[in-house]
């Protein structure tokens, strides 16, 4: 039986994900909100502030924002509004997750003192029709209806440059004083042979499966990889996951890596690091992949894959050459600190030309974009700081720069570790795996950076990211009463900590002569 | 024998040590002189347990256990045997390009299950080597041939193809994948690897190696302690046992106004700190039971204790404070963290004693117990037999700590000295 309603062919990168949503209640309620069937393209403007191609997170918020301060507004999307964040990204991911939280703790139930539930297996449909049914309740936002009231006209259809200053789109010419690109990005196409023969999953199409794969191969141990690795194995899936690299999420730290490597152990999870799948076959309705790890080959049995390794900038189609748009297939539409493209009306925002492709920084470009295109605004991007947040179980989080990074340039740093088996409220919500490390640069209470490993780490790491982006040092935080008890109490902790270590011997001399009374 | 516990420091210290030696009495084929990895049936020899034989050697001759005749004898068997084995590309050989692989057949000397050619477990075993050319110095035929054969097995190493083309060294190579995917990332017993492979007079790693590697530390406040981070134990002992770092300092160490020696001793006290801690309830830590590192445990396996779930490991590298840790001691490592803090790991040896001795019978060590799985004793499981990397890092830093031999040895060591300079260590004895 087909896991889909609408079963796709392996995914192509220009195969819209709409035409394997599951057409229920929530699947044309999504559609009605993210696409109307029934839309009617306004009458173009003569001409508009801002054009924007792309009604993802960056395209959305810019739209919104230029309305808002009284700019005339188009956007465009051919496909689905919300774009992948919405509708194949994190809110679907997040929806999941949840649900697979949940049944990991029911299973562990004795560990915070219940009985386990006399059934604790998971039921993937209604997993995945809440996660419907959530996507389709947030999507009412976004909707066009909604963006009309706002002032954008909304537009859908495939958009080409017409020239330096114009979009044609379904047959008509908008033409711009400036212009956003924001197309954002799609799963990269693994290079495996076989693979595409076989057929693979990727976000646009896992979460349209409206039945759990028994057995489910992830191909790439980097954020999406490892999240759904997780929840699905918590759902129930016995999952495989190989990784090319010889930790999971080689970007973030050592035991960072080694928490989650154990954490997906833990719950199940088929780890194979330092291994490649070198070729998929399909035999008597089961894939199977050969993998290879140094001079290890060996052969699995699957029912699904999975590909979740990295993504690439949909910058294709758009005709950018007419508009003086200078690209690249890999690394997107090149722009400078300001997100000004080669040609200076146009310019871009989020995925499609940022390395961190984050939906958080979709937002953070696109405002950038409003006010250097609209009002002479010389924001940069390079003033940003950024955070990000694998959310696996326990999550990952991390802001500014590695202690890798600062010492390739030479700047003194020194990290303090807080563990979060410390923490009262970590310990009481059995949630006690990971740390909190805040990295200073040395002599000094200056943040360079910031690593969480915690259950709650994406909601913990925004205390950080304010202080650094406020320029508040650690000393600071120590005066900043937390609530007790609290996990975020571990960044108190820290900066507890820090302060310890200012406490010279001549200052405890000091100290203890004034209190010899 | 007389019950450990009511034996003087010294005496107790001589009886670990020396039961400690006998592993290499006992496991070695006199043929080859390759030595056991452990007890246990059908063990493969490893080149690292043979380093550390070669470096217990010289103790064994200073204390009487052996006869210098022996210690050369059995000295020189074992670098002839590495001296001629065959060094090719075939997946059967003993080595390639100087180096040899982790695990080899006891008898025939070839490669055993498929293991990697070995880096850091190659550079123990030339740390055991320069350790008998250190100390065999008299004019014989005899050492004047070990002289020989270790200069020619350390020339032989061809250090700068280890790189594989990267800034750093690579973990290890295989015949038929190539170089290992992975190097060496953050603080680890690989420093005297780095060492070594500087100072080679034929095939020296760069001195920008050593600087890129050291890239990857991390300085941490943990517990209040500043400290060069690693988890395992076993990684702030294992250069320690033929280095003396105390009161020099490289260009890390110099800038964080510390050194590797205090380091040790820091690591140690958060294991100490960890363990009275205790933070997932295992039973026994405390005060005078830590030691939490690298060694065999009690298999691969989620097991519910007293109404909390463990999940167990086999053969792990454990560490503190992130894990992973699942309630195994591994008593050697107490014993190893002698010369560093001798105020805290002499309690905890006597305090095995006392309350495990079921664990200590015939001041024997065994790799791991674990007091959290309960069996007929407080020691709960035990792992079975001995494994040849503790006794040898006990001989060593027993040792160290009674004598220092091994580190004034190799003090002497030219090749030691130019390594540390070119790693950019000065200061101390190296003045």
């Amino acid at each position: 039986m087909s896991l889909f309603f609408q079963k796709a062919n392996p995914m192509q990168h220009d195969e819209l994900p709409h035409r394997t949503l599951p057409i229920d209640h929530d699947g044309l309620t999504l559609l009605d909100n993210v696409h109307p069937p029934a839309w009617q393209n306004p009458k173009p403007a003569d001409s508009y502030n801002l054009v924007i191609v792309g009604a993802g997170p960056a395209g959305l918020v810019a739209a919104r924002a230029a309305a808002a301060l009284g700019a005339k507004v188009a956007l465009i999307e051919r496909n689905l509004i919300g774009g992948d964040c919405l509708n194949v990204g994190c809110v679907p991911s997040k929806a999941i997750i949840r649900t697979s939280r949940l049944y990991a703790e029911m299973r562990n139930a004795e560990n915070f003192g219940a009985r386990v539930p006399s059934d604790a297996s998971a039921d993937f449909s209604i997993a995945m029709e809440r996660m419907r049914r959530i996507r389709a309740h947030i999507s009412r936002g976004d909707s066009p209806r909604r963006l009309s009231a706002e002032g954008v006209d909304v537009y859908f259809g495939e958009a080409r440059f017409a020239g330096p200053g114009a979009v044609a789109v379904d047959g008509k010419a908008l033409r711009f004083k400036k212009a956003l690109i924001a197309t954002g990005a799609r799963p990269r196409t693994p290079s495996c042979p076989g693979l595409a023969e076989a057929g693979y999953l990727t976000n646009e199409s896992v979460f349209n499966l409206l039945e759990r794969p028994q057995r489910l191969l992830v191909i790439g141990g980097g954020p999406l990889g490892c999240e759904l690795a997780q929840a699905f194995c918590r759902l129930g899936s016995h999952v495989i996951i190989a990784q090319m690299k010889p930790t999971f999420l080689p970007k973030e730290e050592r035991d960072a890596a080694q928490i989650l490597s154990d954490a997906l152990t833990r719950d199940g999870v088929e780890i194979h690091l330092n291994t490649e799948v070198i070729a998929v076959r399909t035999e008597g309705g089961q894939k199977i992949a050969d993998l290879v790890s140094d001079d290890n080959k060996f052969s699995i049995s699957v029912d699904e894959i999975l590909t979740g390794t990295g993504r690439t900038p949909n910058v294709e189609g758009m005709n950018l050459e007419a508009a003086g748009v200078q690209y690249d297939t890999a690394t997107g539409v090149l722009v400078n600190d300001f997100l000004q493209t080669t040609n200076a009306r146009i310019y871009a925002a989020g995925d499609v030309c940022l390395k961190h492709k984050f939906t958080h920084t979709a937002d953070a470009s696109a405002r950038i974009v409003v006010q250097n295109a609209l009002f002479l605004g010389r924001k940069r991007l390079t003033a940003l700081t950024i955070p990000w947040c694998t959310y696996t179980d326990p999550e990952i989080a991390h802001v500014g720069l590695y202690v890798r990074e600062a010492r390739e340039k030479a700047i003194p740093v020194k990290t303090f570790t807080i563990l979060m088996h410390d923490v009262d409220r970590a310990v009481t919500d059995g949630e006690d795996e990971g740390f909190v490390k805040i990295h200073l640069r040395e002599g000094t209470d200056r943040i360079l950076g910031a690593t969480v490993v915690a259950r709650h780490a994406g909601e913990m790491i925004n205390g950080l990211s304010l202080a650094i982006s406020s320029g508040i040092g650690l000393r600071a935080l120590a005066r900043v009463i937390h609530t007790y008890p609290t996990q975020a109490e571990a960044i108190k902790m820290a900066a507890d900590a820090y302060n310890r270590t200012r406490l010279t011997p001549t200052l405890k001399s000091l100290s203890r002569r004034w209190l010899a009374w | 024998m007389t019950e450990p516990c009511v034996l003087s420091d010294g005496d107790l210290l001589d009886g670990f040590q020396r039961a400690a030696f006998n592993y290499f009495v006992q496991e070695c084929n006199l043929t080859n002189g390759l030595i056991a990895d452990t007890t246990r049936e059908g063990a493969p020899a490893s080149i690292a347990v043979v380093g550390f034989a070669l470096s217990s050697y010289p103790v064994a001759a200073e204390r009487g256990w052996m006869t210098r005749a022996d210690a050369v004898a059995r000295t020189l068997v074992t670098l002839r045997f590495f001296w001629n084995s065959p060094q090719s590309e075939h997946p059967d050989a003993t080595g390639y390009k100087g180096f040899y692989y982790h695990f080899l057949d006891m008898h025939s000397g070839k490669r055993l299950w498929h293991s990697e050619l070995s880096l850091i477990d190659t550079t123990l075993l030339l740390a055991g080597v320069l350790t008998a050319s250190a100390y065999f110095t008299e004019s014989t035929p005899k050492e004047m041939e070990i002289r020989e054969l270790a200069d020619a097995l350390y020339r032989r190493i061809d250090w700068q193809w280890a790189q594989g083309g990267e800034a750093t060294v690579r973990q290890g190579w295989k015949p038929d994948s190539g170089f290992l995917h992975y190097g060496w990332d953050g603080y680890s017993e690989a420093t005297i690897l780095y060492v070594l492979g500087l100072a080679s007079p034929t095939h020296p790693l760069p001195n920008s190696s050593y600087a890129a590697w050291t890239t990857t530390y991390q300085w941490e406040n943990i517990y209040d302690s500043d400290i060069l981070y690693a988890g395992p134990l076993f990684i702030h002992q294992f250069s320690h046992a033929w280095i003396d770092f105390d009161g020099i300092q490289d260009r890390f160490m110099r800038e964080k106004d510390s050194n590797y020696f205090e380091n040790t001793r820091r690591a140690t006290y958060i294991q100490r700190e960890y363990a009275q801690r205790n933070p997932h309830e295992f039973k026994g830590y405390g005060e005078d039971c830590w030691g939490i590192t690298a060694g065999d445990g009690p298999g691969s396996k989620t097991l519910r204790i007293d109404g909390i779930e463990r999940r167990l490991f086999g053969y792990v590298a454990r560490g503190v404070p992130y894990g992973p840790d699942d309630g195994t001691i591994a008593p050697a490592t107490v014993l190893a963290s002698l010369p560093f803090a001798p105020e805290i790991a002499l309690p905890a040896l006597r305090h095995f004693c006392r309350r495990y001795p079921d664990v200590v019978r015939d001041c024997r060590i065994p790799s791991g117990f674990n007091p959290t799985l309960a069996s007929g004793g407080p020691s709960g499981w035990i792992s079975e037999g001995y494994f040849g990397l503790d006794q040898g890092i006990i001989v060593l830093m027993v040792e160290n700590y009674r004598s220092r031999l091994i580190w004034k040895l190799m003090r002497e060591s030219p090749y030691i000295r130019l390594g540390l300079h070119r790693a950019g260590f000065a200061g101390g004895w190296l003045s």
